[in-house]
């Protein structure tokens, strides 16, 4: 797949539209550092405009694309990127609007992969870049202490599309654009434009890892199989390999974070050549520190999985009832239940949090996995 | 750019200074003046308000104008006050609501006048 900067159209769009609001201000403000870019774009912008009179307007856009030498340069790219995740919209516009302008997608596309109408998610896109434009959000990229709030934000969103894209896989159509292949692009495209950030690293090694285990994760009946069934020897190891290396180099730099830690349990369990063989130790201890950086009820959670096979079912139970206030609306959290119950022979209870685990599950995978262990 | 920073309280909070002293009033604002003295060079405008129990609004009813007593909207939270600010551009008016000590702000953008973009 090739993704220049994306949808030449739409990107520019979101680029100029902030590009002329600042071009009002510079008599004010002053020129910006870099007044060439800001030039070609602007001669391109005119360009596009006098075209979109013309009647074929659309055939030009696109020849102009092919024959556009200069790509718009990293900087702006990476500018894009922090406009497109501003903490001032909403986040599904975050993620619609970097999905739009950086990765390329269609509207249509976009919609189809959150599975919401079409005009609906073209009204998002234009309201969104109406602020965009009307509040001043600026086109630039954070600097100093800014920074790290604004780059967690950018790596929220690129997770987020990355779990979309991931915990639907299997069932999707080939009408269906790979999300979180798209993320991991993505990911790699900021650690490019921005090396040296260890909690970038540290997602594009998580990515790298879950990503790795694509192939066992559905049986050929395309059902949802669970880490503890999967067969390993279809697990990419060079995928794996290439994570791990990923992490380590995200760690050499020694400010660790949720996702070097997140990414650092996936390759515990890369890295086991069973099931039986998953050093859960290390993994409770990984989920220790996890806790340190994000200490939510949904880690909290993994946590109890992990120490069931060191504490064993009875004492992880108990951790995980302890979470039924702010989880009891979470699929998971009962299906975890359900297993734990298993594990302690309760069949009756595990049967009860089970059932409510497909009331609230919305994932055609999950759902069918649940079914077939209500059956057995 | 300009942007009007409407500060939000509730009537609660209001309903107490009414047990309080101007000087005790002043003191549960927290660092609001400090706010102010900090931000002084960006802010162009801005009252406090009396509170919301000094409120009157205006409706026109088939042509006629209606005085009714109170806010326009039944809400619990209610605008303290307000600051207009000229900044560079919408993240240094998120810094400056950031960094208010006093409860939520709301960002609104203003308009750009015609006679303003021609200087």
């Amino acid at each position: 797949m090739v993704r220049v900067l994306g949808n030449f159209d739409i990107a520019e769009e979101v680029v100029q539209d902030s590009l002329v609001i600042a071009l009002d201000r510079w008599p004010e403000t002053g020129i910006p550092d870099n007044p060439g870019a800001w030039l070609m774009t602007t001669a391109r912008r005119r360009a596009i405009d006098l075209l979109r009179r013309d009647r074929k307007w659309s055939e030009k856009v696109a020849l102009l694309e092919r024959s556009n030498v200069s790509e718009p340069e990293g900087d702006d790219r990476l500018r894009l990127i922090f406009t497109c995740c501003h903490p001032a919209l909403a986040q599904d516009v975050q993620v619609a609007l970097t999905l739009r302008a950086v990765a390329g997608f269609t509207t249509s596309e976009i919609a189809s992969a959150f599975l919401v109408a079409e005009t609906a998610m073209a009204q998002r896109i234009v309201r969104a870049k109406r602020k965009i434009v009307a509040a001043g959000i600026p086109f630039r990229v954070p600097e100093g202490e800014e920074l790290p709030p604004r780059l967690e934000a950018v790596l929220a969103v690129l997770y987020l599309m990355f779990n979309e894209g991931y915990l639907s896989r299997g069932q999707q159509s080939g009408m269906r654009r790979d999300l979180a292949e798209d993320a991991l692009w993505l990911a790699r495209l900021l650690d490019s434009l921005m090396p040296g950030q260890p909690e970038v690293l540290g997602l594009i090694a998580l990515m790298r890892l879950n990503l790795a285990r694509s192939a066992a994760r559905f049986d050929a009946a395309g059902e949802l199989v669970l880490l503890a069934d999967q067969d390993r020897a279809l697990w990419d190891r060079r995928a794996i390999a290439d994570g791990v290396t990923v992490l380590n180099r995200a760690a050499a730099i020694g400010r660790p974070g949720a996702y070097q830690l997140q990414a650092a349990i996936a390759a515990v369990h890369a890295e086991a050549a069973a099931w039986r063989d998953t050093d859960w130790r290390q993994i409770t201890l990984l989920y220790d520190a996890l806790l340190t950086f994000t200490d939510t009820p949904v880690v909290r959670l993994n946590r109890a999985v992990a120490m069931s096979h060191v504490a064993g079912p009875e004492v992880a139970l108990g951790e995980v009832n302890d979470l039924s206030l702010a989880l009891a609306d979470y699929n998971l959290f009962h299906s975890t239940r359900a297993e734990l119950l298993d594990r302690l022979g309760e069949k009756e209870l595990a049967r009860q949090a089970r059932l409510r685990a497909l009331e609230l599950s919305q994932n055609p995978a999950e759902r069918a996995l649940l079914e077939k262990k209500l059956r057995a | 750019m300009k942007y009007v920073l409407l500060f939000v309280g509730t009537r609660e909070d209001q309903d107490s200074w009414d047990k309080m002293t101007p000087e005790q009033i002043q003191a549960s604002m927290g660092g609001a003046g400090q706010w102010f003295q900090k931000y002084g060079a960006k802010i162009t405008g801005g009252e406090q308000l009396q509170g919301y129990k000094t409120v009157t609004t205006v409706r026109h009813d088939r042509g006629e104008p209606m005085v009714t007593d109170g806010p326009f909207i039944e809400s619990k939270e209610v605008i303290g006050g307000f600051a207009v600010v000229d900044v560079k551009d919408y993240d240094e008016a998120l810094e400056m609501a950031k960094s208010w000590p006093a409860g939520p702000v709301e960002i609104w953008p203003a308009v750009e006048q015609p006679a303003a973009m021609e200087r």
